[in-house]
């Protein structure tokens, strides 16, 4: 049962507040227990027609021919669409943040990058009568040797997945292959480190497996416009990307959603609005495009694979000192969303603890496999798995208590993060003494008299001198400050000296949000705002 | 081609449907036949049933039962002659697929499904085909064997002899969801024992070959011993021998290569 | 293309509606009905929430060839309201939070039905063992659990 320890920075918060901490109905309970909220397929409209997609047979093929005439010859089918009957067969999720080149086609134009990738949609009267005629499809392929391993597409030589990204890895800023994070001098704290581990970590592919499967029905609306039922978690985000692949206004269309039987990140990718939309065009009838549960679990878009190494520097006390990580993002044969998983994880590495010397390189990888997408956390989730083995292991080569290790290592407030940011509100250390308390795993009293709030900052703010690479680090920008930020402790030390070499060195905190200041974004670089 | 369905009330006329059109598949629960329509499979296009109450009759008075290829699980679980059934029966699917699977679908299910066929096989079941040409009675291991091509005939029923003791008879299913889940392997066992000797042993696997298999070097390190820990652990290190596991998302076939010979071990001495 | 005519009970009341070849039950009862309560979510009897009571018994609608229901009774979730007001079912699943998407609730709640119909005052592992067949991706196992366990404490289970 849920309890909240709200003797845990009490002073911190007011709990006389009129919702939050007060259970509350859910204010759709009443549809989900008499089965009348409305997901995308409560939808039945009159003359409604069937779509269904020919898939890639093959995980790397040029595409020499496609005979769709006997298909389109088929009983019951009203239209069979093409590539080139897509107006803007070429999209990024992220470019309407200006984020990343446009390199997936909704159907495959040269070649399919990944087993399942759509080639040709089928529009009929009837789910069979569409599995009839994708039967007729023919397709003439040559094989080309696919790579399905992270490291083995970075080597020379690797088949090229995506054209778009010749190096078969994400380009950043169009100029960097990776995302990288320094701070201070790893390799010199591993070389004086009493202990080095260094460990491979990977993870596979997890489908979200939803029991509601993605898809949408699209139909013309009275007035020229189209109303789109849809499965998507990211309404607004899928109005805007069907905009641009059917080149038209998004006031074009009428999107109803938010009835989603499940997401948790398999549904941001709007995989079945912009063909089903153009099969509503194409015909000017309702459209119905429904995956599959073999369809959904094949090629529905998982949470990627990740491979991880780190090498860690650890001293007989217990103190972490270094902490050096490689990270490989399988991203599958389209960016999607990795290309920004690779910046969180580099944000939040080396994980919610103090080390003075990070090394981070993380890179989103091209491969042929079905693209990756969102997951509860992704960017992060597999890391923090790597981290927390590490950890465990970490504490094992000193011979100390696992929790113990952990609180020892914690951040807390006032303390430098690798990405030249003061932590604040830190509260990992109350989390370990809350979990051992309740697992009844005993730790000393020295760790249970350990706070978030006493001993950060000092020497602990202090930014160790980071040897420079070929190309210039960025400004560390202003940190802003807000109202919900945890005020600093008044027994705290007056902050360090500036060290003596040149370090980005901690800001100034204005007092409230400044305009004009430079701010910087991972995926936009320094920018003025 | 739409699909069309053909009813007929004597199990003589749907065999006779059914072996005269390639496209054609018998209907029992739905389990295998409504699936493969789902998933867009076009090469069904006649679904062929029969009415015949004969093949939903359980006769399970004498030493001899015979089940209908129509009798569901739910049916089984609920017949109390059937005791020793029950542990395959209630292994399979949730309340709703037992309420609908047949005896005689399971026997076509493809892996990792088909468990309770696992069950038939240990007991040297013998089915009892209608085809075009008139009816023949198929001892399940060589049914299995053949069974692409046995689409075309219709399962009116199996029979085996019942077990004659409680014991003898052992079944086990490993899966990862409790209680209900595919299997990554299942084991059967009928031991019976003459003296204190076991005369014809039987041991079933499933998911270790592309159908069910007996595991016939494990039988022959049981037969004529008795049920100690040296011929419990000589019939386990052979439980491997002969199989031909293929890997899926519920295990490796190295995977499952490795805990046959647990599994088959733990079945014998009882061990839960 | 040739149409066959069924006849069955839906939720009490006869209905009369022309099937395909090959329709299976969720699809004459969703686009030939308009019953949305039940769901498609895999078509393979793998997830349970198209689960409907024929005759009283669970059965997955979408494995259901629709002919074979001819002449017999069909109770989706669209039938167990008394008029306005919830099952007890219904209402326990609001009152324990037994939902979250909700996609898996229709299933689910057959499925308790199905169970507590013939044994109201099921044990703990019954309750696990009548919802099996019924995927939760949600993962809310336990609330549905205590839910369909109040409900029958509430002994007013029986509809």
């Amino acid at each position: 049962m849920l309890e909240l320890r709200k003797d845990l920075f009490a002073d911190e918060r007011d709990d006389n507040l009129k919702e939050i901490g007060k259970g509350t109905q859910r204010q759709d309970m009443l549809g989900h227990v008499t089965g009348t909220s409305p997901y995308f397929d409560d939808h039945k409209l009159q003359g409604m027609l069937h779509l269904k997609v020919v898939r890639s047979a093959h995980a790397h093929a040029r595409l020499r021919r496609i005979d769709t005439s006997e298909a389109e010859r088929s009983q019951g089918v009203r239209r069979v669409i093409r590539a080139s009957d897509v107006p803007r067969n070429l999209n990024t999720l992220l470019s309407l943040i200006n984020f990343g080149k446009d390199d997936e086609p909704s159907l495959a134009v040269d070649k399919v990058r990944y087993k399942g990738e759509p080639i040709v949609a089928i529009v009929a009267d009837s789910p069979r009568e569409a599995y009839e005629a994708i039967a007729k499809v023919k397709i003439d392929y040559e094989v080309l040797p696919a790579v399905f391993d992270v490291e083995d597409a970075l080597k020379p030589g690797a088949p090229v997945v995506n054209e778009v990204y010749p190096k078969n890895t994400f380009t950043y800023h169009e100029t960097y292959d990776h995302q990288q994070l320094r701070f201070g001098d790893a390799d010199r704290a591993l070389a004086s480190a009493d202990h080095v581990l260094e460990q491979r970590y990977q993870m596979s592919p997890i489908e979200h497996a939803p029991t509601e499967t993605n898809g949408s029905i699209a139909a013309p609306d009275t007035n020229g416009r189209y109303i789109v039922y849809t499965s998507t978690q990211a309404l607004f985000f899928s109005v805007d990307t069907c905009a641009k692949i059917l080149d038209v206004p998004s006031n074009t269309f009428h999107f109803i959603g938010g009835t989603v039987g499940g997401g948790f990140g398999g549904k941001v990718d709007t995989l079945t609005e912009p063909l089903c939309i153009l099969g509503a065009m194409l015909t000017g009838r309702p459209v119905r495009y429904v995956f599959g549960r073999e369809e959904e679990m094949q090629y529905g878009p998982p949470r990627g694979a990740e491979r991880i190494y780190i090498k860690d520097g650890v001293m007989r006390d217990g103190r972490v000192v270094a902490r050096k990580v490689r990270a490989y993002f399988d991203s599958g044969a389209y960016t999607r969303l990795s290309s920004y998983a690779a910046v969180k994880c580099a944000a939040h590495l080396p994980g919610p603890y103090t080390i003075p010397n990070v090394y981070g390189d993380v890179y989103c990888v091209f491969t042929n496999r079905t693209p990756a997408t969102a997951m509860r956390g992704f960017g992060v989730t597999a890391m923090d798995f790597a981290i927390e083995c590490q950890m465990d292991k970490l504490a094992h080569l000193v011979g100390m208590d696992p929790m113990e290790f952990r609180i020892l290592n914690a951040y807390r407030d006032g303390d430098m993060k690798a990405h030249r940011r003061e932590a604040k509100n830190t509260a990992l250390i109350e989390c370990v003494q809350v979990a051992a308390e309740k697992a009844k795993w005993p730790i000393r009293d020295e760790f249970k008299r350990m706070s978030s709030r006493k001993d950060g900052g000092g020497s602990r703010a202090a930014v160790t001198p980071t040897p420079r690479e070929t190309h210039a680090p960025l400004a560390a920008p202003p940190q802003q400050r807000t109202t919900y930020d945890r005020a600093p402790a008044a027994t705290r030390e007056p902050p360090p000296p500036p060290p003596s070499s040149p370090p980005p060195s901690p800001p100034p905190r204005p007092s409230s949000p400044s305009h004009g200041a430079t701010r910087f974004s991972s995926v936009f670089g320094t920018r003025r705002r | 081609m739409p699909v069309t369905v053909k009813t007929f009330t004597s199990s003589h006329d749907a065999a006779a449907a059914l072996s005269s059109d390639r496209s054609a598949r018998y209907l029992g629960g739905g389990t295998l036949v409504m699936r493969a329509l789902n998933e867009g499979d076009i090469s069904i296009s006649t679904i062929v049933r029969a009415s015949d109450h004969a093949m939903t009759r359980i006769d399970a008075t004498g030493s001899r039962i015979t089940l209908g290829a129509g009798v569901t699980f739910a049916r089984i679980l609920a017949e109390r002659e059937l005791g020793f059934l029950h542990a395959p029966a209630r292994s399979i699917g949730g309340p709703a697929v037992r309420n609908m699977g047949t005896v005689g679908g399971n026997l076509f299910a493809p892996m990792p499904y088909g468990d309770f066929t696992v069950a038939m096989l240990a007991l040297d079941a013998v089915v009892s085909v209608q085809g075009g040409l008139g009816g023949r009675e198929i001892p399940l291991d060589e049914f299995l064997q053949t069974r692409d091509r046995q689409t075309g005939a219709l399962v009116l029923a199996i029979s085996f002899a019942r077990p004659g003791s409680a014991d003898a008879f052992r079944y086990r299913k490993i899966a990862r969801i409790k209680p209900k889940g595919g299997a990554v392997i299942t084991l059967a066992a009928h031991l019976p024992i003459n003296g204190s000797r076991i005369v014809g042993a039987r041991v079933a696997l499933g998911s270790m070959a592309p159908t069910p298999i007996r595991a016939r070097a494990a039988e022959r390190a049981l037969e004529g011993r008795s049920l100690d820990a040296s011929t419990i652990n000589a019939a386990a290190a052979a439980a491997v021998e002969g199989t031909s596991p293929g890997d899926n998302a519920l295990a490796s076939a190295w995977y499952r290569r490795e805990i046959v010979g647990v599994h088959l071990r733990r079945l014998l001495s009882g061990q839960e | 293309m040739a149409k066959t005519a069924l006849q069955f009970q839906h939720n009490g009341r006869d209905v009369a509606i022309f099937v395909d070849g090959g329709t299976n039950l969720l699809v004459a009862l969703r686009e030939l009905i308009g019953d949305m309560t039940p769901k498609f979510g895999c078509g393979q009897g793998g997830c349970g929430t198209c689960s409907v009571l024929i005759d009283g018994e669970i059965h997955l609608s979408c494995l259901t060839l629709a002919e074979t229901v001819a002449g017999r009774s069909v109770e989706t979730l669209d039938g167990i309201k008394d008029g306005p007001n919830l099952h007890p079912l219904q209402r326990a699943f609001a009152d324990n939070f037994a939902a979250q998407c909700g996609y898996c609730t229709p299933g689910m709640l057959m499925a308790a039905k199905a169970l507590l119909d013939r044994n109201p005052q099921p044990s703990r592992a019954e309750v696990v063992e009548a919802i099996s067949g019924n995927i939760c991706r949600c993962t809310g196992y336990e609330p549905i659990i205590n839910a369909v366990l109040a409900a029958a404490s509430g002994g007013r289970a029986r509809a």
